[in-house]
């Protein structure tokens, strides 16, 4: 990546913009991440589609548990002009888990805010649709949360002495 | 062979040998492919191992015409009713063979998402065991479910 | 992008009179009936009462059509106004398909034979493998990862192996990067075969289904030579891959590189110049490039659109960049256009192999960082350290430092990234699949809006969706 332009001129826009939005770059500089508070968040993701991060690659959500705030919604845009991902990291608080869902912007986001809502529980105020998408809708809980088990049995050997 | 007693065991005997015997060589399959199994089966009538050998190159999607349901792959909790529903809707004599560690116990995904052995929702007659079982497992498993037709074993 | 024939009867703009609305799924009202989710019932129990009854499990009802924001949000537009309320049909197709390409559901509101909207419903391949993934060691996280997308599955253990590793801050040594390589584009090329078999099958030739599963054995033997199976293999591991190539490998591959460009270019005789396979593919599926980047649909798709993005070459991995290869873009984002650039993508794919083959260099298949990938076998037998080494490595793990990481490769489906959050032990915190078939499913309803039935089962071909990548 020795021809990408450098940090400073693809963020600068939004920096200037955003002052409350923490940008680092890990892993040896190779990868940009922007940790975002609520209030900003659906202004920035529309302010980092104009600045040229118009690809929509991913969302997701983390359960970190222990930590302050719990969850955390992660999404991951591309760049193709500048040949850049950009990573936002979005804290949610665990007791009221909502935030705004970025289905305006991306129309790509609406299964994946599903998504999360379905395995996590996080809910995307705005969503046309916030329904569960990979799991029965009568299920309960929300299974990819930490304090969900994983829901193994314990392994049966059957006799089967012949053939039934 | 068929346990019948009585005066007409002999005749009855022949007449089960001969059903058995059109039973095996013409089964049709419901495909019921699911996940990397189904990938297999597919590479299982395909031409390098071909089931046409057996009968049993014809996959009729609707369950309806079929009488033997190849369940292939995963079954996850959503799917647990429609794999039911589609076994209920198979007209008897009816067999199922289940292919693949998934189907047969769970596999290596012991959790929330997948029933654990899809013979807690149907009745299964033939396990086929691997991740996924290469086409000569699944003809072995195919062969011995022939063989277990042909003995009488399965009577429904 | 739009100077394709769309196939559009009547005007598809949004009426100004009251939409129809659409009618309500019967089964949706299953509030009473709470299944125990944590329950394993034990075969021989009796069977819950619902199992039996339930016809329409996971209803997942069609939105009410009046809002027009969200019809345009989830893709779908309404009917004109000489529609009568019930003329609309409501049509479920799936998930036991022949032509869903696994298990996928589509609930198609139907206006005659033109679809006015589409909702895909996923979810009936849910594996919880993300889940599964916390409780794996990272040695073990492939055998987990590689059968999400099953048809490439090589693919998704390079994803995971990459994230992995640049946690962990390892280098591949040059011979484990391009044995990677060599077996990535074999399973692009299975992959496109498994790809143009459903293709041609779906469409009605279905000769096509024998003709690629004949060629993709080649490619199947051959990784079951070196990696012990067909399918799943579990090969390419956090540390470079598990075994070295065996003897002989190169006349294995010069019978690929010699048979299965014959089939490809009997296959392009069959279908290029056929009227019938022409009428059914050049301008239905559209899908333009804004939308392309919208929805986050990447690879073969995006690229017939005409974006010109290939995660080889924009973010080079393991090595690929030091072979030549040129990305075939198509221009109207229809289904002929994908298949024009997945027939030139497995060329392409062969000349890599080609290229591999000639420049393969010797030395280690995996790093020698002790810490991640354990000692040769002979040496176990020799030094106790080793010993301890291998059993410390295969029964609790190596540790991977805190952090989080996205890495994605180019799979024959398109961008497929790996997201994992560590907290310093053995197992992932964290391992989420950015999986393109979830995004190209979702991009269904853009793609086939307004256009007729018979076009569906084109449309989902050529997409190629794999729902083990869509459910995880």
């Amino acid at each position: 990546m020795s021809d990408s332009p450098k940090f400073d001129d693809v963020f600068a826009p939004l920096r200037k913009a955003f002052p409350d939005v923490k940008f680092e770059q890990v892993l040896d500089s190779k990868q940009d991440v922007a940790h975002v508070p609520t209030e900003d968040y659906l202004p920035f993701v529309a302010a980092a589609r104009t600045a040229g991060f118009d690809v929509f690659v991913d969302l997701c959500g983390v359960d970190y548990l222990r930590r302050a705030p719990r969850f955390e919604v992660v999404l991951n845009l591309l760049s193709h002009e500048h040949r850049r991902r950009l990573r936002i990291r979005l804290g949610v608080s665990g007791t009221e888990p909502v935030v705004p869902s970025i289905t305006p912007v991306f129309p790509g986001a609406n299964f994946y805010e599903r998504e999360a809502f379905d395995l996590f529980g996080i809910i995307f105020e705005g969503h046309p649709d916030l329904t569960r998408v990979v799991l029965p809708d009568d299920w309960e809980g929300h299974p990819l949360r930490k304090d969900y088990s994983v829901g193994s049995v314990p392994v049966r050997f059957k006799e089967s002495p012949k053939a039934q | 062979m068929a346990h019948r007693s009585g005066p007409s065991g002999f005749l009855l005997t022949t007449y089960d040998n001969a059903i058995n015997w059109t039973r095996t060589r013409s089964m049709w399959t419901a495909t019921f492919g699911l996940a990397c199994c189904a990938i297999e089966m597919m590479a299982t009538g395909a031409a390098h191992n071909d089931l046409a050998r057996f009968g049993m190159e014809v996959f009729r999607a609707s369950p309806r015409q079929a009488d033997l349901m190849i369940v292939a792959g995963r079954v996850s909790q959503k799917m647990a009713p429609v794999l039911r529903q589609v076994y209920d809707q198979m007209s008897e004599p009816k067999w199922v063979i289940s292919m693949g560690a998934c189907a047969s116990t769970g596999g290596m995904f012991n959790n929330y998402a997948l029933v654990q052995g899809v013979d807690e929702v149907v009745p299964v007659d033939v396990y086929v065991p691997g991740c996924p079982p290469g086409p000569q497992s699944l003809m072995h498993g195919i062969l011995t479910l022939q063989d277990k037709v042909m003995s009488g074993e399965i009577t429904r | 992008m739009s100077d394709t024939p769309n196939v559009v009867t009547g005007d598809s703009e949004a009426p100004t009179t009251e939409a129809p609305v659409a009618p309500e799924s019967t089964a949706s009202q299953t509030a009473d009936r709470k299944r125990q989710v944590h329950d394993m019932w034990v075969a021989g129990t009796e069977e819950p009462a619902w199992m039996r009854s339930y016809t329409n499990e996971g209803a997942q009802e069609m939105l009410d059509a009046d809002d027009e924001h969200l019809l345009g949000l989830t893709g779908g537009t309404v009917a004109g106004d000489d529609v009568a309320d019930d003329e609309l049909q409501i049509l479920n197709m799936g998930p036991q398909h022949p032509s869903t390409h696994g298990v996928l559901r589509l609930h198609l509101e139907l206006d005659g034979e033109t679809i006015r909207r589409v909702k895909p419903i996923i979810g009936y391949l849910h594996t919880g493998m993300e889940k599964t993934a916390e409780t794996l060691t990272y040695m073990q996280g492939s055998t987990n990862v590689t059968r999400m997308d099953y048809l490439s599955p090589l693919h998704m253990e390079l994803a995971f192996s990459l994230a992995v590793e640049s946690l962990l801050g390892v280098e591949i040594p040059e011979r484990g990067q391009a044995i990677r390589v060599l077996l990535t584009e074999l399973n692009r090329v299975s992959s496109h075969l498994v790809w143009a078999a459903t293709q041609g099958t779906d469409l009605g030739a279905v000769s096509m289904m024998i003709f690629g599963f004949r060629d993709r054995e080649y490619i199947l033997q051959f990784f079951e030579k070196v990696t012990g199976l067909r399918m799943n293999h579990n090969f390419i591991r956090p540390g470079g891959v598990a075994a070295d190539l065996p003897d002989g490998w190169e006349e294995d591959i010069e019978v690929i590189l010699d048979k299965v460009p014959q089939g490809v270019s009997e296959y392009e005789e069959l279908f290029n110049g056929n009227p019938i396979f022409r009428d059914r593919t050049m301008g239905v599926g559209v899908i333009t490039p804004e939308e392309c980047k919208a929805m986050g649909v990447s690879g073969p798709m995006a690229r017939a659109s005409g974006i010109n993005w290939d995660l080889r070459k924009a973010f080079p991995y393991s090595g690929i960049d030091q072979y030549e290869f040129d990305v075939p873009l198509g221009t109207h984002g229809d289904v002929w256009d994908r298949y024009l650039v997945r027939m030139e993508e497995i060329k392409q794919s062969l000349g890599i192999v080609k290229q591999v083959l000639e420049t393969m260099p010797s030395g280690d298949y995996r790093t020698t960082d002790r810490k991640v990938t354990p000692p040769p076998r002979k040496r176990i037998d020799e030094s106790m350290e080793a010993l301890i080494h291998h059993f410390k490595l295969f029964t609790s793990g190596f540790k991977v430092p805190a952090g989080e990481t996205y890495c994605a490769v180019e799979s024959p489906r398109g961008e497929l990234g790996m997201y994992i959050v560590s907290d310093g032990r053995e197992k992932p915190w964290r391992m989420h699949a950015r999986t393109p078939s979830f995004n190209h499913v979702q991009a269904l309803p853009t793609m086939m809006t307004d256009s007729l039935v018979a076009d569906i089962v084109a449309t989902i071909a050529s997409a190629d969706p794999v729902l083990g990548d869509v459910d995880r």
